[in-house]
């Protein structure tokens, strides 16, 4: 046993695990739409720091992401949608500051089964019907939504309510925010999502683009029409770039806590190094860049903060969705 | 014990550390045997505090009664019947294997196999017993949905059948070994009666030992249902998350025990809506399965044949 | 003419004899598809894993790349919870062990602990879990560490490691115990000199068996917290300064085989699908490991009395 003991604590040593202080640790936490970037960028720059600083990232949600980092446990936390008045509230009472940084575009899919021949298109009105609270209970078949399309349920799949994603898609689709039905299969886990939409003739769901590129022999994406004379509009990389992708097109961005980015440079250095290296990593996780001139009007805003320490809140580049206040419990 | 303790005072001296150590020794046992009330208070305690708030701000009647649970939404439904119901029909399909396969299993191994037999046959089933749940759980999604959706046309990845069957599975070493226990308990002396009336080993196994091993067998049941309802992985894993009320196991469902993990793994923070509920989830769950433990006990006890 | 006798020596009606040879036909079909099942299980996660199973998985971290994943953080974790689990487990419970079956008077509060050990182990594995988030993560601010995962485990056991450690005292012959209260030992002595090296075995056993089980419990520790993407470890208790052993790793944020079995089955992408088996067969082979072990201390136990 002795032996055994020894041996675990010597193959640690071995396998170049450092001892680092716990001070060399940055946490971020908080989208799932936004977590293949972090969990990338988190890999490739401790592959760079060779083990000497620890990133550890989280999946909590937008809105799980914001509630940690306002209590000041996280470092930064990853929104696929902007702080709410509410949140900022907080963290301005409870002292933390903060800078906030554009990191791609993201554009929320809205996903069938690729058997599924009918809902190929659909309209912003229709999935107002679908995905509104009035719809809890009432509108379970196909054929409710649109005679043309045949009488079977509907399996619904989306993010939960601790999703930005569930906070944007509500807002941008039904109007208010957080508003929707409630009887659907609602979780945080992307993945979970696609697994039941690829596995499910009779399902829909929405949820990260880069979810759906990497899963798009297993699905079909719906091509949305924002209203009645405009055309129905397929998600890639390009229409979101040219603003065709409307309305569910949307920045995924970071906030970053000024004072311990202050504090402890590895915070800094994670920051500097996902803004230079985002482009490539971004095209690995199959998320949608920014242009290249906002990633450096990022890095230069960023450290302005730190050098300015005591700013609050700066306000990033406008979304291409307008939000307006997000309620938020 | 030393050799030169003559003197009567250290003697005296002697025996007062020696009851000093022995009361020392009880007291501390005793307190770590406590633990056990003492972990069974906490639980209940944990449970009642943490989820009061939630009940205080749903009625009772409507958390008993009401179809829909749809807590964090805009329609805030907070009843409990729909993940009641997906334990409920898992635990049925998980009972309707477990059962037959595993009184048949135990039946045999007592009566009937012979002693190599055995020797490859408890092993066996010790090993099905063993293997980790999440293991079950990849076997569900990946082996046993794909093969049932070739049988059912267009049955969805998630659904409650997959799950029920592979829990069922996991359960037949459980109330076989139970079983088993209780029909070897069953004096020899009444099965050498119905063989000396020219009585078969079925004939035996089937009206003489078994109305005898009755309560331990249906102890067995009980208690392995109430395991099958306190499952996590499984259904976790291949049941899908979809809160609904739920009568046909082709359709995926949330039971009590998955939505637990669901939201417990999105880390909530202590005061939430979505916090008391985990709570007042899993007080429902404590009981639920508190009631089939004390009737299986019961069970066992009341209707124990006296030989 | 002779037809087939029962063990009175009876003469068997002929369909009683079928029906005899029919069940006993049964009950070894119903064993064969259970090994077949257990079969196809482990051919499952051995056909989807193998490839994924050499000396870089044990020393990769996880990774997005399913080519580059591996389960250093994850058995590392493992490791260093169950040795939370047993140094807390075990004292505890082979000390309640002991007081229950060598200092307890049959009376009320022994019956209360009798009942409570009773409920605990029936309680789903989950519960625990909520136990651990409200009282450890939460009241006692452990966070969520390996600290409060061992501890959660170790009051998962505790009811094994108390009924292992009875029955094993119980297998001590009480001549022996009488031996040495007449040689004037006190009650303590007997125990800690004579009966619990006499039933050392049998309690190694229960504590190998818990062990296995708490390995691979993966729901309770979800509760809790365990990290979805963790690529360190937790700092090591010795460093090379004064005072040379820290308790840091206690308080690090951790990862466990199972809940990493669980995460990478949740992605869609096959590619994690075979780490998730390949992570499987690990859990099972260890399972498997731990039980022949136990087993063995019984058997040699066993022949040390008898042979």
């Amino acid at each position: 046993m002795r032996g055994g003991l020894h041996a675990i604590w010597m193959s640690c040593f071995l396998a170049g695990c450092g001892t680092p202080p716990p001070s060399e640790v940055v946490r971020v936490d908080g989208s799932s739409t936004a977590y293949p970037l972090m969990e990338a960028v988190a890999e490739e720059y401790m592959r760079t720091q060779s083990g000497n600083v620890r990133v550890t990232v989280g999946v909590s949600g937008t809105g799980g992401g914001f509630k940690k980092f306002c209590r000041g446990d996280i470092d930064i936390a990853a929104a696929s949608r902007p702080i709410a008045k509410e949140e900022a509230a907080r963290c301005a009472a409870a002292g933390v500051a903060y800078v906030t940084l554009p990191v791609a575009y993201d554009a929320i899919t809205v996903v069938v089964h690729p058997k599924n021949t009918w809902a190929e298109e659909l309209s912003v009105a229709q999935l107002r019907r679908l995905w509104q609270p009035e719809a809890q209970g009432a509108l379970l078949r196909w054929n409710q939504l649109d005679p043309a399309f045949p009488d079977r349920p509907i399996h619904l799949y989306g993010a939960g309510a601790d999703s930005g994603t569930f906070d944007y898609f509500t807002e941008a689709v039904v109007g208010r925010p957080r508003s929707s039905r409630g009887d659907y299969t609602a979780s945080e886990d992307d993945n979970l999502l696609v697994t039941g939409v690829a596995g499910d003739v009779g399902a829909l769901g929405f949820f990260g683009f880069a979810y759906y590129e990497e899963n798009a022999h297993r699905l079909k994406a719906v091509r949305i029409r924002q209203d009645a004379d405009a055309a129905a509009v397929s998600p890639s990389r390009e229409s979101v770039m040219q603003g065709r992708y409307r309305p569910l097109s949307r920045q995924l961005l970071l906030y970053v806590n000024t004072q311990h980015a202050q504090a402890r440079p590895q915070i800094a250095n994670w920051v500097h190094f996902a803004l230079k290296q985002a482009q490539p990593l971004i095209d690995e996780v199959r998320n949608i860049p920014l242009e290249a001139a906002a990633y450096e009007h990022a890095f230069r805003r960023f450290d302005a903060a730190i050098a300015a320490l005591g700013a609050t809140e700066v306000v990033a580049a406008q979304p291409t969705a307008k939000l307006g206040t997000v309620d938020v419990r | 014990m030393s050799a030169s303790l003559h003197g009567s005072s250290e003697r005296a001296a002697f025996l007062r550390r020696r009851q000093r150590n022995e009361r020392w020794a009880e007291w501390g046992l005793g307190a770590a045997a406590s633990l056990a009330v003492l972990i069974t208070l906490g639980i209940l305690l944990t449970l009642i505090i943490e989820s009061l708030p939630f009940f205080q701000a749903v009625g009772l009647w409507d958390f008993l009664f009401d179809p829909e649970w749809t807590p964090l939404f805009e329609r805030a439904h907070f009843g409990i019947m729909p993940l009641l119901s997906a334990t409920l029909l898992t635990g049925f399909i998980a009972m309707s294997v477990a059962i037959p396969l595993g009184v048949v299993t135990a039946v045999w191994l007592s009566e009937f196999a012979a002693a190599r037999t055995r020797e490859w046959a408890k092993p066996a089933l010790e090993l099905l017993s063993s293997i980790p749940t999440v293991v079950f759980g990849y076997f569900a999604l990946l082996f046993v949905t794909p093969a049932l959706q070739k049988l059912v046309p267009e049955l969805p990845t998630f659904n409650l059948l997959a799950p029920g069957l592979v829990i069922g599975l996991m359960i037949i070493p459980y109330v076989s070994s139970l079983s088993e226990d209780a029909l070897r308990a069953v004096p020899m002396n009444l099965r050498e009666a119905a063989f000396s009336l020219g009585s078969g080993r079925l004939r035996t196994a089937l009206w003489v030992v078994l109305p005898a091993a009755v309560s331990g067998v249906t102890a067995s049941a009980v208690l392995a249902l109430s395991r099958a309802l306190g499952e996590t992985m499984v259904v976790a894993i291949a049941a899908g998350q979809q809160a609904q009320l739920v009568f046909d196991p082709r359709e995926g469902a949330a039971t009590l025990t998955s939505y637990i993990a669901q939201v417990a793994m999105g880390d909530v923070p202590r005061h939430s809506v979505a916090y008391q509920s985990l709570f007042a989830v899993g007080l429902s769950l404590f009981l639920l399965t508190l009631v089939f433990n004390v009737a299986g006990h019961w069970v066992r006890n009341r209707f124990r044949e006296a030989h | 003419m002779g037809g087939s006798r029962n063990s009175r020596g009876k003469i068997l009606h002929r369909g009683e004899h079928w029906r005899d040879i029919g069940f006993e036909a049964l009950g070894l079909l119903i064993m064969l598809v259970i090994l077949l099942v257990l079969a196809a299980l482990f051919v499952q996660l051995w056909i989807d894993g193998a490839q994924r199973l050499n000396l870089d998985f044990l020393r990769q971290f996880p990774s997005r790349h399913a080519d580059q994943a591996g389960i250093l953080a994850a058995w590392v974790g493992s490791v260093l919870v169950l040795l939370v689990t047993a140094g807390a487990a075990v004292p505890l419970g082979v000390a309640a062990g002991i007081y229950l079956e060598e200092y307890a008077a049959r009376g009320r509060w022994s019956a209360l602990l009798e009942v409570s050990i009773g409920n605990l182990a029936g309680v789903p594995s989950i519960v625990y879990g909520l136990l651990a988030l409200g009282l450890l993560v939460q009241g006692l601010h452990l966070g969520q560490s390996v600290l409060s995962a061992g501890l959660t485990l170790a009051m998962l056991i505790l009811p094994m490691v108390i009924v292992s450690t009875r029955e094993a005292l119980r297998t001590v012959p009480q001549a022996l115990r009488e031996a040495s209260f007449g040689l004037g030992a006190s009650r303590w002595q007997t125990v800690w000199h004579h009966s619990l090296p006499q039933a050392t075995p049998g309690i190694l056993t229960g504590v190998i068996l818990g062990l296995s089980r708490a390995i691979g419990e993966t729901a309770p520790v979800i509760v809790i917290g365990a990290l979805s993407f963790i690529a360190f470890l937790p700092p090591s208790p010795v460093s090379s300064s004064l005072p040379f052993l820290n308790f840091d790793w206690l308080y690090s944020p951790f990862t466990v085989l199972p809940i990493q079995v669980f995460h990478w089955i949740s992605r869609p992408n096959p590619a994690f699908h075979a780490n998730a088996a390949a992570a499987g067969v690990i859990l099972v082979l260890l399972n498997v490991a731990m039980n022949g072990v136990a087993l063995w201390v019984r058997q040699r136990a066993r022949k040390r009395q008898f042979g």
